[in-house]
């Protein structure tokens, strides 16, 4: 029997859990085939990914520093993509909103207590977040400059900012390696290790700070902010359909200057886990790449809070993991664990759906006397 | 009239196979019938648009297939021309089995379709058109040669004349569809299916369409005519069969039915028929809610879409705004519903002076009590993924009763949601659901309860009822009256000339951005209309 399974509704366990499951599945045999290829016994090396990810404190604390970033960076793509705008500045904006702690810090750090440093330094991440993201805003709301292109393009202009800057001007005077002074330890954020000391935890030391929590408190914010707030119902209607959006008396203009600047503030508040957490002075390139993580990390997250927080962890565990089995196993190279993670967001996120329809009709063979029920074409 | 339709003593039930006097034979196969149905039934996913379909229509007569939005027309035609394949069942066609998995198939066993948006390529001829997908040779001109030849045949034969180095894009509407019939009858097309033809034709070109149509039967083509439109059924067609929620319900011979029987089949219960005019006429100082001067529109391409409109609707009136789809009601609408803005002019709307320099936003318009149910509901008046709770406060989702400290209050939004679901009968009544979901007559009383609940002074509507079924029409008339009698100021756009004429106090008829007639409600004679509608008439 011929069904359009696209139409089939399937119940959101089996859409939200299930499906990804299945999609990682695959995707790690296939991991496991280039594994076998030369000559690394896959299972082995899922065992020391798995373990190398959540195997220990030490892990754990990796894992989850790296998962901070993943989710400031993926809300920020997520708020975007809800206004139908592609924002891939995300490494650009972080790396400026770094330049914003810095800046604020430099001038500050041995004027204020710490319980003022922070929250002006979290502003500073985002405000000058927002700041680099805003005219590549403007210039699609007002020009029709494509978001894509200028956000890329503001990258590169941030990248080539920034090295002045290190080298000429914020380098610390006598120094080698392009790099601020350290800030006064008042304008720390407090290690995660030290934090649960104050409670008599004794775990080990690593990068993971409280920026974690600031980045769960985004999410909330952000899931607030978009479906539980007029500006968010407005960016919603604007994303999608501008035409609906001005009939409602939205000005789509807004909405996108408005929504890019959101963006690039979450994405700027990246460099609080980075700079104000873990550095504690500003280095070059310490956006890495999680911008464009933070990308996959929307899409498989289905730019929704709850996918992303589950998207960031999946992409921490293969970071760590990864780092773990690049060192433990002479044979998988960096670049090999790239691989992995390629071909994780290949069959998350563009080959999502491919598995869909067999879902359908295995569901379907379960579920057939109810949902045959013939319904109004 | 019913030259080939077989007379049955049971007094009307035509094609039921095996009940057929002619041709029938034991298995159920009519051999003396052009096409014929047999249980098809077609399912996409939960859904079954059609269920187990019987039809037997027979060569040489104008069959007729009505059926609401929604009962699975489209549906049986896209099988018959292999845009889909049925669950179940099959097709013959003169009496031998036929499979039909693409429009290859189905052009090879004869079937033609005309369809509800023409399938033309613009910047071609006629001839261009016509040749296009049917080419013998490899080189142009050699088929040019040869279809010239054909066509000037078919054209002498059939008594369609149409020019055939012409440009498509440049001909009316009512030559492109002759073009489309010379299509299929080109590729030999014995059986001639019309997709709602006259939905874009003005009556007197669909009086043509109708000559057009008698030829080829004449001719010995069947032809098979979808249409909601139950006064063509009556004029044009032998047999009508009416689809209802996916399945055939019925089989007529049109001269032993009625409008009424049709109509009450198609919705499976009896109908009443409503006068919607105003009794007395208004008191002559009653205020004026829209007063337009001199409205002009000239588009990005330099187009003129509106030319020196003057117009104006009291309170407690509806004026009826007629014409062919694209003679510049849409572009008035939107100009005064604050969407667009125009070239010159200026107009009061409730009060409030507007002109080119000073247009009131679309916000500004629901503050001045100003409220507008858009042609496009899918495009403008809805978000398909929002659910039916968020899309019944767009353009309202400001408003204070709905706020808390910055945030939306979703259970209020829901309550208010049910209870506008509740007053408008929109079904099923579930705020939750996906506003996509909801069939299009819903979805339009979705939008029109969100427009008139908050009791607006002046309401801009267009198409209120476009795509939706006869129940659903019926209720939005009834609130629109509603609205009027209590004083509301309505602007209403509509290309159902049957829809203006039954609610309109006053009727204007646009034709290319301007004004060329206007006619009391009471007074509007259809044919006057019509003239109007294609700039024919006397006066202009």
């Amino acid at each position: 029997m011929k069904i359009n399974t696209a139409s089939v509704p399937l119940p959101a366990w089996l859409e939200v859990v299930v499906i990804p499951i299945l999609n990682i599945a695959v995707a790690l045999f296939f991991a496991g085939l280039i594994m076998l290829a030369i000559g690394v016994d896959p299972i082995e090396a899922v065992g020391i990914m798995v373990r190398g990810a959540l195997g220990s404190d030490y892990a754990i604390g990796y894992t989850l520093y790296y998962t901070t970033n993943f989710i400031f960076t993926g809300l920020a793509v997520a708020v975007a993509f809800h206004a139908s705008l592609f924002n891939i500045g995300g490494e650009g904006q972080a790396y400026i909103g770094g330049l914003g702690v810095t800046l604020v810090f430099l001038l500050l750090d041995r004027w204020l207590p710490a319980v003022l440093l922070i929250p002006i330094g979290i502003g500073a991440a985002a405000l000058f977040g927002a700041a680099w993201a805003f005219i590549p805003g403007w210039l699609q709301a007002h020009r029709g400059s494509h978001i894509v292109i200028t956000t890329i393009m503001f990258n590169f202009i941030a990248a080539s900012l920034m090295v002045y800057l290190l080298v000429n001007v914020l380098i610390q005077p006598g120094q080698m390696s392009p790099e601020s002074r350290q800030f006064d330890e008042s304008a720390w954020l407090p290690f995660m290790h030290e934090f649960l000391g104050v409670f008599g935890l004794d775990v080990t030391r690593t990068p993971l700070n409280l920026s974690l929590l600031l980045a769960l408190v985004c999410c909330v914010g952000v899931w607030l902010y978009i479906w539980r707030t007029r500006w968010g119902y407005e960016l919603r209607t604007a994303g999608q359909s501008e035409a609906a959006a001005v009939y409602a008396g939205i000005r789509p203009k807004t909405v996108i200057v408005s929504a890019m600047c959101v963006s690039g503030a979450l994405a700027g508040l990246m460099a609080v886990n980075e700079i104000m957490g873990v550095h504690h002075r500003l280095i070059m390139n310490f956006t890495a790449g999680y911008g464009f993580t933070g990308i996959a990390v929307a899409l498989m997250g289905r730019n929704h809070p709850v996918g992303i927080v589950m998207a960031s962890l999946l992409f921490g565990v293969l970071y760590q993991g990864g780092a773990e089995l690049a060192f433990d196993v002479p044979l998988i190279t960096r670049e090999m664990v790239v691989a992995v993670q390629g071909l994780i967001i290949l069959f998350c996120g563009a080959l999502a759906l491919m598995l869909r329809p067999w879902v359908v009709k295995v569901w379907l063979l379960f579920k057939r006397p109810e949902s045959l029920e013939p319904a109004h074409a | 009239m019913n030259s080939g339709s077989a007379a049955l003593a049971d007094g009307g039930i035509v094609g039921t196979p095996g009940k057929t006097g002619d041709g029938a034979t034991g298995d159920g196969i009519d051999a003396g019938s052009a096409l014929q149905l047999r249980g098809i039934t077609k399912r996409f996913g939960a859904v079954v648009a059609n269920r187990g379909i019987d039809l037997s229509v027979r060569r040489g007569t104008i069959h007729g297939i009505v059926g609401e939005n929604g009962a699975g027309k489209s549906t049986l035609m896209s099988i018959l021309y292999g845009f889909y394949q049925a669950d179940e069942g099959d097709v013959l066609i003169g009496g031998k089995p036929a499979d039909i998995r693409s429009s290859r198939d189905a052009i090879d066993v004869g079937i033609g379709m005309v369809h509800q948006h023409f399938m033309l390529v613009d910047t071609f001829s006629v001839l261009e058109n016509v040749m296009l997908g049917a080419e013998e040779h490899r080189l142009l001109a050699a088929n040019a040669a040869d279809a010239r030849r054909e066509l000037q045949r078919l054209e002498s034969e059939y008594g369609l004349s149409i020019e055939l180095d012409a440009l498509v894009g440049g001909l009316p509407v009512g030559e492109q569809q002759r073009t489309e019939i010379l299509k299929a009858l080109y590729r030999h097309a014995e059986i001639l299916i019309l997709d709602e033809p006259t939905g874009v034709l003005t009556p007197q070109e669909a009086d043509q369409l109708f000559r057009v149509l008698r030829t080829l039967r004449e001719r010995g083509v069947t032809v098979i005519l979808i249409t909601h439109k139950l006064r063509e059924i009556m004029d044009i067609t032998d047999t009508v069969s009416v689809l209802r929620l996916g399945e055939m319900v019925a089989h007529r011979t049109t001269a032993d039915t009625s409008m009424g029987e049709l109509a009450e089949l198609m919705v499976g219960r009896p109908l009443q028929s409503v006068n919607h005019l105003r009794g007395e006429d208004l008191p002559a100082d009653t205020s004026l809610g829209i007063d337009v001067r001199g409205l002009k529109l000239v588009d990005a391409d330099g187009a003129i879409r509106l030319a020196d409109v003057d117009l104006s609707v009291r309170r407690g009136e509806i004026l009826g705004v007629a014409g062919v789809a694209g003679n510049g009601q849409s572009e008035l609408l939107e100009v005064l519903a604050g969407i667009r803005k125009p070239s010159a002019g200026h107009f009061v709307i409730n009060g409030r002076e507007a002109s080119v320099e000073d247009l009131p936003d679309p916000s500004s318009m629901r503050e001045l009590r100003v409220h507008h149910v858009p042609e496009d509901r899918l495009k403008l008046g809805l978000i398909k993924s929002f659910s039916a709770a968020e899309s019944s406060v767009l353009g309202y989702h400001r408003a204070e009763r709905i706020r808390w400290r910055g945030l939306l209050r979703l259970s209020t939004i829901r309550r208010i949601c049910r209870d506008l679901m509740e007053r408008f009968d929109v079904r099923p009544g579930d705020p939750s659901l996906r506003s996509g979901s909801f069939s299009g007559g819903n979805q339009q009383k979705l939008i029109l309860a969100r427009e008139l609940d908050k009791r607006p002074e002046v309401l801009l509507v267009g198409q209120p009822t476009r795509g939706v079924d006869i129940g659903a029409i019926e209720l939005i008339h009834e609130k629109l009256v509603e609205m009027r009698d209590a004083g509301c100021a309505i602007l209403l756009v509509s290309v159902e000339l049957d829809e203006i004429m039954a609610l309109s106090d006053r009727i204007l008829v646009m034709y290319e951005g301007r004004i060329v007639g206007q006619v009391a409600g009471r007074d509007a004679d259809k044919t006057e209309l019509g003239l109007m509608m294609a700039n024919a008439h006397e006066s202009s």
